[in-house]
């Protein structure tokens, strides 16, 4: 916890990113920042989708509708928030010349879409038998 | 095909990168700007649904706000990338700037839903 306070620290001030190490070849820092517009992309697609749920299935009823819409918003939220901080974590790795952080949320991410396509099946099924 | 083009790119000109790295980190701003679009129409056309109402409209015209910021942040990155051949990392507070516009349209739609 915190590390993410430092890390959030780092969001707002470039300068303190660029004090630590060395500067990286530029390509490396252009990857990671197409990894992170990579990241940003998915929270904008699943934040579309949290719209999409809730303008395009309104047979559904409220409750399954709302929740769904908020999963999948939040999920938005957290991706965007994860694709900043992991930009920032590589980005000091790389001038550090230490390992790149591995993570947890891609397999977090995966589990959470499977289980909100899952709950759309039962809920789209449900929603035509009622 | 970037292979096939790399030595003649090379010959023309030396500080031009043979893996195009800063014409891909454009087109992946575009990209990005593209799913930031998509998202504020279908977030616009959540608030206006049922009829026009104050709330429906003030929620309509931040999305908008939002998506201007988001432009703008997109548009200097990319002018930034296009002006050199070996461009600066980018900021972190404008990777800061654009995750806060992202999150901002989300917390728009949680209140839009409900």
């Amino acid at each position: 916890m915190i590390e993410f306070v430092r890390n959030v620290r780092l969001w707002f001030a470039p300068a303190q990113v660029r004090k630590d190490g060395d500067t990286p070849d530029y390509r490396f820092s252009l990857a990671n920042e197409r990894t992170f517009l990579a990241w940003l992309r998915t929270a904008l697609a699943l934040i579309g989708g949290g719209f999409a749920v809730d303008q395009f299935l309104p047979d559904l009823r409220w409750g399954w509708r709302v929740g769904l819409a908020l999963a999948l918003l939040a999920a938005g939220v957290l991706c965007s928030l994860r694709a900043v901080n992991h930009w920032v974590r590589c980005e000091r790795a790389m001038r550090r010349g230490e390992d790149l952080p591995v993570s947890r949320f891609p397999a977090v991410l995966s589990l959470v879409v499977a289980i909100v396509a899952l709950a759309m099946v039962v809920v789209v099924l449900v929603g035509w038998e009622g | 095909m970037g292979g096939v083009n790399a030595p003649a790119a090379r010959r023309q000109d030396p500080d031009r990168d043979p893996g195009l790295q800063p014409e891909r980190t454009r087109l992946a701003w575009r990209r990005t700007t593209l799913s930031a679009t998509a998202s504020t129409v279908l977030a616009v056309k959540t608030a206006l649904h049922g009829g026009a109402s104050a709330p429906g409209l003030v929620a309509c015209a931040l999305c908008c706000v939002l998506w201007l910021g988001f432009l703008s942040i997109a548009h200097r990155r990319i002018r930034a990338l296009s002006a050199t051949a070996t461009p600066a990392a980018f900021e972190p507070r404008r990777a800061t700037a654009a995750v806060l516009c992202t999150m901002a349209l989300a917390v728009c739609g949680a209140a839009l839903v409900l």
